[in-house]
């Protein structure tokens, strides 16, 4: 602060009230402006009605042994496959130290869940992924048209390969396909897959639901 | 460099506003009575090629936000009405989509004249981080711009491009849902990707305005890369003599152009673009726009981890690296020799730089294991060669030359350099 009209203050003087309303309208004018600026940047975040939109349901029974179908759920891609025998046991020899990503990536699991097959399925034949590939966000190629060389899918932009429980294995994609929230509606029976939700957030949040049709087989 | 001020105004209502707003003295003193140097080449005309560019964009622009429907339903629609229904629609989306392309192709060609004559050396070092902010805010808005006719190139463009945010460490996936304002590429993303290419081309001419201004402070460079002296004899007044030579080659550029526009519209965008975006499908071959192709290129040839830093953030570090190691630039190259006219070694590698640029640009349009014609191996390890080479030129090659190149003799001035040095 600058002597002014007489005033104490400056460098080595006793705080004056000058100073303090100094640091005031300061420390005001930069909380101000924090409170001005996050409405501006959080409104960029995902909408309620987007938020909304989280859940789907699908019935599996559509779905053929060694077929894969893509649901369009939150705006993108998810691959609900009914896997062989073969596939099954392809994807349980394969050991954690042959997987470039030896995490589970299952959002109804922990963080730190390892990677082996079971902990990528609720069924064994019955295997749900996101249909992004993990690189750049491509829709990876399956069941019908290339598997790739771990008979899973094959991402053609940039070469990904994917075994049979939806994990890199070769490519430059970083991380195994995620698995996301779902569990299936009515028990050991039904075939009926809910998608987006895990049954103790069903159990509790009113969000709306929508049912989902195959698009590609 | 313009020096006292030389506008009288005579009439009237010029005196009237001249002591109240002096803005016509401003325009004469900026574009009228500025010294030039009197050896400016044709490479010195791109700046006003780019101003033409930047008003053709916005006008253009303008009236396609007058007929498009920034929602995921129709935007893809409304743009084939627009090219097929609204009157002259077919005109002027022409122009904007090729304008795009045109405002890129001046923009590399007055990088490189800046490259090779030097004009980012002192005291121009604002002058060229503004225009490598201004290069920046293009690429933003190009991006966009791209991504609004809903195409499947224009949707898994935006998909690739932002899940390079999702790259980074710990906040990537928060920042990439964040961009996206949704779980994917979707309706809030293509409704804000429409409010911010409308707005950025009005930053862009607030920061060429800049742009100008941090020109007209040390005045123009030149080929021979010397400051003005005497500006009677090293200087000529802007007018008529650039704004004829600027006004000449702006009329040649929009002649190529036009012959783009009404002959070959379409053969700069890609086949899939006229496929409407769909979310499930991914085109067989991904491949941005040309201009972007060769830090495309870049992107894809880190393909090894560096340390903890994974492939995939290894290559968006590089390919922003690319650009930001533009912005030291000026503090990179050692020489005091500004034009490459007298540094007999660099010309060289400044050559092939613009080798590698172009190679770049080839290896970005290719798929990365595909071989290259009559060399064999694949492409990917072509880019690798010439990235290596991009920054090597930046951080090795421009230090070490500016120490141990032993320049040609300059002029003794601008006006020796056109007329030869016996007359003093």
């Amino acid at each position: 602060m600058t002597k002014e009209n007489g005033a104490p203050g400056g460098h080595g003087e006793e705080p004056t009230r000058r100073d303090f309303i100094y640091i005031a309208a300061g420390g005001a004018a930069a909380v101000g402006g924090g409170l001005v600026a996050w409405p501006f940047i959080d409104q960029m975040n995902p909408a309620a009605d987007t938020l909304a939109l989280g859940s789907i349901r699908f019935d599996t029974a559509q779905v053929e042994e060694g077929a894969s179908v893509t649901v369009m759920w939150r705006g993108g891609p998810v691959f609900v496959r009914r896997r062989t025998e073969a596939e099954i046991a392809e994807a349980r020899e394969a050991g954690l130290n042959s997987l470039p990503d030896d995490l589970a990536r299952n959002d109804n699991l922990g963080n730190s869940a390892p990677a082996v097959d079971a902990n990528r399925v609720l069924r064994p034949e019955i295997l749900i992924v996101k249909g992004n590939c993990t690189h750049l966000g491509c829709v990876p190629l399956g069941p019908g048209s290339n598997t790739g060389d771990y008979d899973g899918w094959y991402c053609p932009c940039h070469g990904s390969h994917y075994d049979t429980s939806g994990r890199i294995r070769r490519g430059p994609a970083p991380e195994n396909l995620p698995v996301p929230d779902y569990y299936f509606e009515g028990g050991e029976e039904s075939t009926i897959v809910k998608i987006g939700l895990s049954p103790e957030e069903a159990a509790t949040s009113g969000w709306q639901e929508s049912d989902a049709s195959g698009a590609v087989a | 460099m313009s020096g006292p001020s030389t506008y009288k105004p005579s009439t009237g209502i010029e005196k009237w506003l001249d002591s109240r707003l002096p803005i016509i003295r401003l325009g004469y003193d900026s574009f009228v009575d500025f010294p030039t140097p009197r050896n400016l080449n044709y490479w010195w005309t791109f700046g006003g090629i780019l101003a033409v560019f930047l008003m053709i964009q916005i006008i253009s622009g303008i009236v396609l936000a007058m007929h498009y429907v920034a929602h995921e339903d129709y935007a893809f629609d409304s743009v084939q009405r627009i090219t097929r229904d609204v009157p002259f629609g077919w005109l002027i989306q022409s122009m904007h989509a090729n304008g795009a392309s045109f405002f890129f192709v001046a923009v590399y060609l007055h990088m490189f004249r800046g490259l090779y004559y030097g004009s980012y050396k002192a005291p121009r070092e604002i002058l060229w981080i503004l225009g490598v902010v201004i290069y920046l805010l293009m690429m933003a808005t190009a991006f966009m711009g791209y991504v609004l006719p809903w195409g499947q190139m224009s949707y898994w463009g935006a998909m690739v491009i932002t899940n390079l945010i999702g790259a980074l460490p710990f906040v990537g996936d928060a920042i990439r849902e964040w961009l996206w304002g949704g779980f994917s590429v979707g309706q809030a993303t293509l409704n804000r990707f429409f409010s911010l290419h409308y707005l950025l081309p009005f930053v862009i001419a607030g920061v060429v305005g800049l742009h100008i201004w941090a020109l007209h402070v040390p005045g123009n460079g030149n080929p021979a890369g010397l400051e003005i002296k005497d500006p009677k004899k090293d200087a000529l007044p802007f007018h008529p003599y650039y704004t004829v030579k600027d006004g000449f080659a702006i009329i040649v550029y929009l002649m190529v152009f036009a012959t783009f526009v009404f002959y070959m519209p379409g053969v700069l965008g890609h086949a899939d673009n006229y496929i409407e975006a769909d979310p499930l499908v991914t085109p067989a071959h991904i491949v941005p726009e040309w201009y972007f192709l060769p830090f495309y290129a870049i992107l894809r040839a880190v393909t090894f981890d560096i340390g903890p830093i994974d492939a995939k953030l290894g290559g968006v570090l590089a390919m922003f690296g690319a650009i930001a190691i533009l912005f030291v630039l000026p503090w990179l190259d050692t020489s005091k020799v500004r034009s490459m006219r007298y540094r007999p070694l660099t010309r060289w590698f400044f050559i092939f730089f613009v080798i590698a640029a172009l190679g770049l640009g080839w290896c970005g349009a290719k798929n990365p294991d595909d071989p290259v014609p009559l060399l064999g191996f694949k492409f990917v390890y072509l880019a690798q060669f010439l990235t290596l080479y991009y920054f090597a030129y930046f951080v090795v090659i421009l230090p070490v030359l500016g120490i141990i190149e032993k320049p040609k003799d300059r002029p003794a001035s601008i006006e020796a350099s056109v007329l030869g040095n016996d007359k003093s």
